[in-house]
């Protein structure tokens, strides 16, 4: 995965750029799903993969591809980049370990929707009820989102004939 | 790519199958992985499969792109309306306790038309926006 | 030494984050920029889901055979994160697509290079 995105670093042909893209969520998926999240790797393998790979190339095929310049001054930000990267792991050393089952996002909300959501939702996939039914308002919010935004695109990109007589 | 006959005939194939599983994310979600935005991504991406292969006009006659627009609204007014049903009952916005008989069976409900609602908008929102990038030609 | 194993799923998060900035920073092509802040973006799915994970532990749905599940709150803020990243994706893409028609351009020197003439002329 890590090759990948170097690989999509560097890389200057926009267009193997984007299958890359679409090959890293593909990657992205496998590992999410180790993490058990099956929820979330169906998504990303449907979204990134599939939709955003479509839509991507479709932009693609109205900009054109080709990276015309090469890069001019590198060092900043690459610097800029790993000095977040250090603050970041100073960071992660406060962290509690990798699945210790002690650390408090093991402690706090989840056991009770483990235990109480089946019973009171009578929903066995806990993804699906925490997201309907506890996070009712969130989701809620979520759809609004994704309503705007796709009505953002169609405002940008629906043509206007009468501007350009 | 209309001419290919593997093509054709692997899309053909493939598309009930596809449509098939987006309904069965949509509905099997209560118990397996899936759920609303998986079923409208794969369902949108199953149209957008068929109008890859069969140009864009074909895709256009399956989901005529009014019926998109009214998707995409008809979504959250579904989600918003399950919030006001809730109220009308006497509950809470999105109160699902009411729904049903029992409060097990007001979640059920409850939850399926959210998931309905939030299926409908993003199926929706995914075909519009393939629309709108495929549908503009590149010259200025 | 173990400081380093116990947290290795946060490593590649942090990688991925230096990976996005970078291309996000350094690189003048718009659609490129937008491709840099989706890696970034997946970098922050991965710091999500990652403490939620028990190793042993299985997919948050409740049968009887099992006891031990992975934590289910992260990974429903994360499923409405990616459709509505892609759907703000697709808005980043239909500015530059109008950039593009607009300018002739999706790099960023020119486009401030044609800003900047436009401007000198305006004050002449």
């Amino acid at each position: 995965m890590a090759l990948t995105v170097v690989a999509m670093a560097l890389q200057r042909n926009l267009f193997s750029v984007v299958v890359l893209s679409s090959a890293y969520s593909l990657l992205m998926a496998t590992v999410l799903f180790a993490l058990d999240a099956a929820d979330v790797a169906m998504t990303e393998a449907a979204v990134g993969a599939g939709v955003s790979m479509v839509l991507l190339l479709g932009a693609l095929a109205l900009v054109g591809g080709g990276e015309a310049k090469p890069l001019h001054r590198p060092a900043l930000p690459l610097a800029l980049s790993v000095a977040v990267g250090a603050v970041l792991a100073y960071g992660l050393q406060g962290l509690p370990a990798f699945s210790d089952p002690h650390a408090p996002i093991h402690t706090h909300v989840a056991p009770r929707y483990l235990k109480e959501g089946p019973k009171e939702t009578g929903v066995p996939n806990v993804v699906t009820a925490v997201l309907a039914s506890y996070r009712g308002y969130d989701t809620l919010g979520e759809t609004i989102v994704v309503f705007t935004a796709g009505a953002g695109v169609i405002a940008l990109l629906r043509r206007v004939r009468s501007r350009r007589k | 790519m209309k001419s290919d006959l593997i093509l054709r005939v692997i899309a053909k194939l493939l598309m009930p199958f596809t449509l098939l599983f987006a309904v069965y994310v949509q509905f099997h979600g209560d118990f397996g992985p899936g759920g609303g935005f998986q079923a409208g991504v794969i369902g949108a991406a199953a149209v957008v499969f068929y109008s890859i292969i069969f140009g864009l006009p074909a895709g256009r006659r399956l989901a005529p792109e009014r019926l998109v627009e009214a998707m995409l609204a008809a979504g959250v007014l579904l989600y918003a309306g399950v919030g006001l049903a809730g109220i009308a009952l006497g509950g809470n916005y999105l109160d699902y306790f009411v729904l049903g008989a029992d409060p097990v069976a007001g979640q059920h409900r409850g939850i399926f038309w959210i998931e309905a609602g939030v299926a409908l908008t993003v199926a929706g929102v995914m075909l519009k926006l393939f629309y709108m990038f495929a549908g503009r030609s590149r010259d200025l | 030494m173990s400081a380093i194993f116990d947290h290795y799923p946060y490593w590649v998060t942090i990688f991925l984050m230096i990976a996005g900035t970078y291309i996000v920073i350094a690189r003048g092509n718009l659609l490129k920029k937008l491709i840099g802040l989706a890696v970034l973006q997946t970098s922050v799915y991965l710091l999500y889901i990652a403490p939620g994970k028990i190793v042993g532990g299985t997919v948050p749905i409740v049968a009887e055979r099992f006891i031990l599940y992975s934590n289910p709150l992260p990974h429903v803020l994360i499923l409405t994160a990616i459709v509505v990243g892609v759907a703000t994706l697709a808005l980043g893409l239909a500015i530059v697509v109008r950039i593009r028609e607009a300018y002739g351009s999706i790099e960023e020197d020119e486009i401030l290079a044609r800003d900047r003439a436009d401007g000198d002329r305006a004050a002449q």
